[in-house]
């Protein structure tokens, strides 16, 4: 059996959740300070990733960066490869899919935060930046590491806009995702099952990893 | 020295606060809601104002007309919040750190130290916040605020999240420590308890509008306005309208009484549950006995004036139990109240 679809997929679901990671707590928190109709349509724009098909999704990422459409173009110019069809490519279409997992558990967190934290740090003359990583973030930790594991988890099933925007390559783009789509078109049932297996098996245990810490944050609010 | 005058629309409720302190401990009485919190937080910068002006020893934190907000940070001002707000994710000795964080290693740890010593929060460095009694929680907040060096001390209702035994101890022990940093000190309360054993000066807020400081003792015997005299546990009031210098006619009570010098502004007379006494011949009332109510030590009894109407004007009296004894199952009662035992109000109703 070759093992190459399984190390796809956790580099691609790792990477695209380290990015996430970043970009869905600044997102959380710099659009829980906006005045409350942007935030509005702020909110719906990066949640509805959550809710569309994945395949709008790839459709929509093919529009912006296909070798042949505007922006798709000017990075081909800039990079001299074009941004599709590599396995790196997964990593734009799991990035949006998952983004909304990580924006909105950490707005969670970041809501449950009890201001008066802050307003106490501020008035002992502590700066913003101290406040956020050495208050804000360690009384948010669970909420928010659960968040990344959950964008993690889903970032490893993802198939609709990978299949998309980086294809089915054996050995150089096949996530386990795909390879069970492909396994199962040529009929090739016990290897697609023992993917099935593999995929369920890494599942299941991040989903673990997402209740006990879910479990432990509930505790700490409750204190 | 600090000096406040600013002014704050949110929605339906407008904040107008006036007052300067001089190195006193100066209390802001008033109901919940009536702004007391909300005139700490614009004077720590937490909330701005929408115009004013406020100077801590001629230092401008605020000016709306020269565009001057300090930040929080830059202020120097020490907040106790209600809850405390220790960090939950640090241990007692690093939120006391916290407030030193600039400070060399060495001098941080000497202060801390020094102010774990002062707080009586030895051995307890290395637990959390929630670990903690409510107590040991206001110790560790103060001895946080202490250690930052603040100009002032803002108060918010200090004892209101502490059961009514450790109170008491906890009181004398924010006496001491009030005596020991000898600054101006801010006081927010809703109990006019706490502000006598605390406070030199009160500053009576209603509805979001200060009235004229003044001391503790003064609004307590002579309160001038009905919130002043509901805050400093006044239990009658009436309607009122002067009819001569000495002469009030009490619209709800339904009777005429001889008093001091009344004010032209005249709007309400109150009269203290304890100074209604039973018999006496000046301003006696003839009262139907309504309701009498057993309370720990004394007997409370509610009475229905001769003019009256009974929804509004029911009068008050309290006295020991030993002293109803000789009352008991009475259905008419006649109450006198001494001239100078009627206060003379003026401002707004109840």
């Amino acid at each position: 059996m070759d093992w190459f679809p399984l190390w796809n997929s956790l580099r691609i679901a790792a990477i695209s959740a380290f990015i996430v990671f970043f970009a869905g707590i600044a997102a959380a928190y710099y659009i829980a300070r906006l005045p409350r109709l942007v935030k509005g349509i702020l909110d719906v724009i990066l949640t509805l990733p959550l809710v569309l098909p994945p395949t709008v999704v790839g459709y929509l990422l093919l529009l912006l960066l296909g070798p042949r459409r505007t922006v798709g173009a000017w990075l081909f110019e800039v990079f001299g490869t074009k941004m599709v069809m590599h396995w790196w490519s997964a990593v734009f279409a799991v990035s949006v899919v998952v983004f909304p997992l990580m924006y909105r558990t950490a707005r969670g967190a970041f809501e449950s935060f009890d201001e008066t934290l802050a307003n106490a740090g501020r008035t002992l003359g502590l700066s913003n930046s101290y406040i956020f990583w050495r208050i804000r973030m360690p009384y948010c930790r669970q909420g928010i590491v659960a968040g990344a594991v959950l964008a993690f988890a889903r970032a490893i099933g993802e198939y609709g806009a990978t299949s998309m925007v980086a294809g089915y390559t054996p050995g150089k783009t096949a996530t386990v995702a795909t390879e069970v789509y492909q396994l199962w078109r040529i009929g090739n049932d016990e290897l697609a099952l023992r993917w099935v297996l593999v995929n369920i098996a890494i599942s299941a245990v991040v989903l673990l990893a997402v209740n006990f810490l879910e479990r432990r944050e509930r505790r700490m609010v409750r204190r | 020295m600090l000096s406040v005058n600013i002014q704050k629309r949110l929605g339906d409720f407008s904040l107008n606060v006036q007052f300067e302190t001089d190195g006193e401990i100066l209390a802001l009485l008033g109901a919940s809601g009536c702004g007391k919190s909300m005139t700490l937080k614009c004077i720590a910068g937490i909330e701005r104002p929408d115009s004013g002006r406020i100077v801590l020893n001629d230092r401008v934190l605020f000016d709306s007309e020269k565009h001057i907000d300090l930040t929080p940070q830059k202020r120097r001002v020490g907040y106790l919040f209600q809850q405390y707000a220790l960090f939950p994710n640090m241990t007692v000795e690093q939120n006391i750190a916290a407030a030193l964080h600039r400070l060399p290693r060495r001098e941080r740890k000497a202060a801390v130290q020094e102010k774990l010593k002062a707080f009586a929060l030895e051995g307890l460095e290395k637990h959390r916040p929630h670990q903690l009694s409510g107590g040991q929680q206001q110790r560790a907040a103060l001895a946080r605020i202490m250690a930052g060096g603040p100009e002032v001390l803002l108060l918010d209702e200090p004892f209101s999240a502490l059961d009514s035994y450790l109170k008491w101890q906890m009181e004398l022990e924010m006496m001491d420590t009030l005596r020991a940093y000898g600054g101006d000190v801010l006081f927010v309360s809703h109990s006019r308890d706490e502000v006598c054993r605390m406070c030199q000066t009160v500053c009576v807020l209603s509805a979001g509008k200060s009235e004229e400081k003044e001391s503790v003792h003064h609004l307590m015997h002579t309160p001038g306005t009905v919130s002043a005299a509901l805050l400093s546990g006044c239990k009658n009031f009436s309607r009122a309208q002067r009819l001569d210098d000495h002469t009030v006619r009490c619209i709800d009570w339904g009777v005429t009484l001889r008093t001091q010098l009344v004010p032209e502004q005249l709007s309400y007379v109150g009269i203290r549950a304890h100074y209604l006494s039973v018999g006496g011949e000046e301003n006696a009332i003839d009262c139907r006995v309504v309701r009498v109510v057993e309370d720990a030590f004394s007997t409370v009894v509610m009475l229905a004036t001769p003019g009256g109407d009974e929804g509004r004007s029911l009068l008050r009296i309290e006295m020991d139990k030993s002293a109803w004894a000789a009352f008991d199952g009475a259905a008419a009662l006649s109450v006198s109240a001494a001239p100078q035992d009627i206060m003379l109000l003026t401002g707004g109703g109840i």
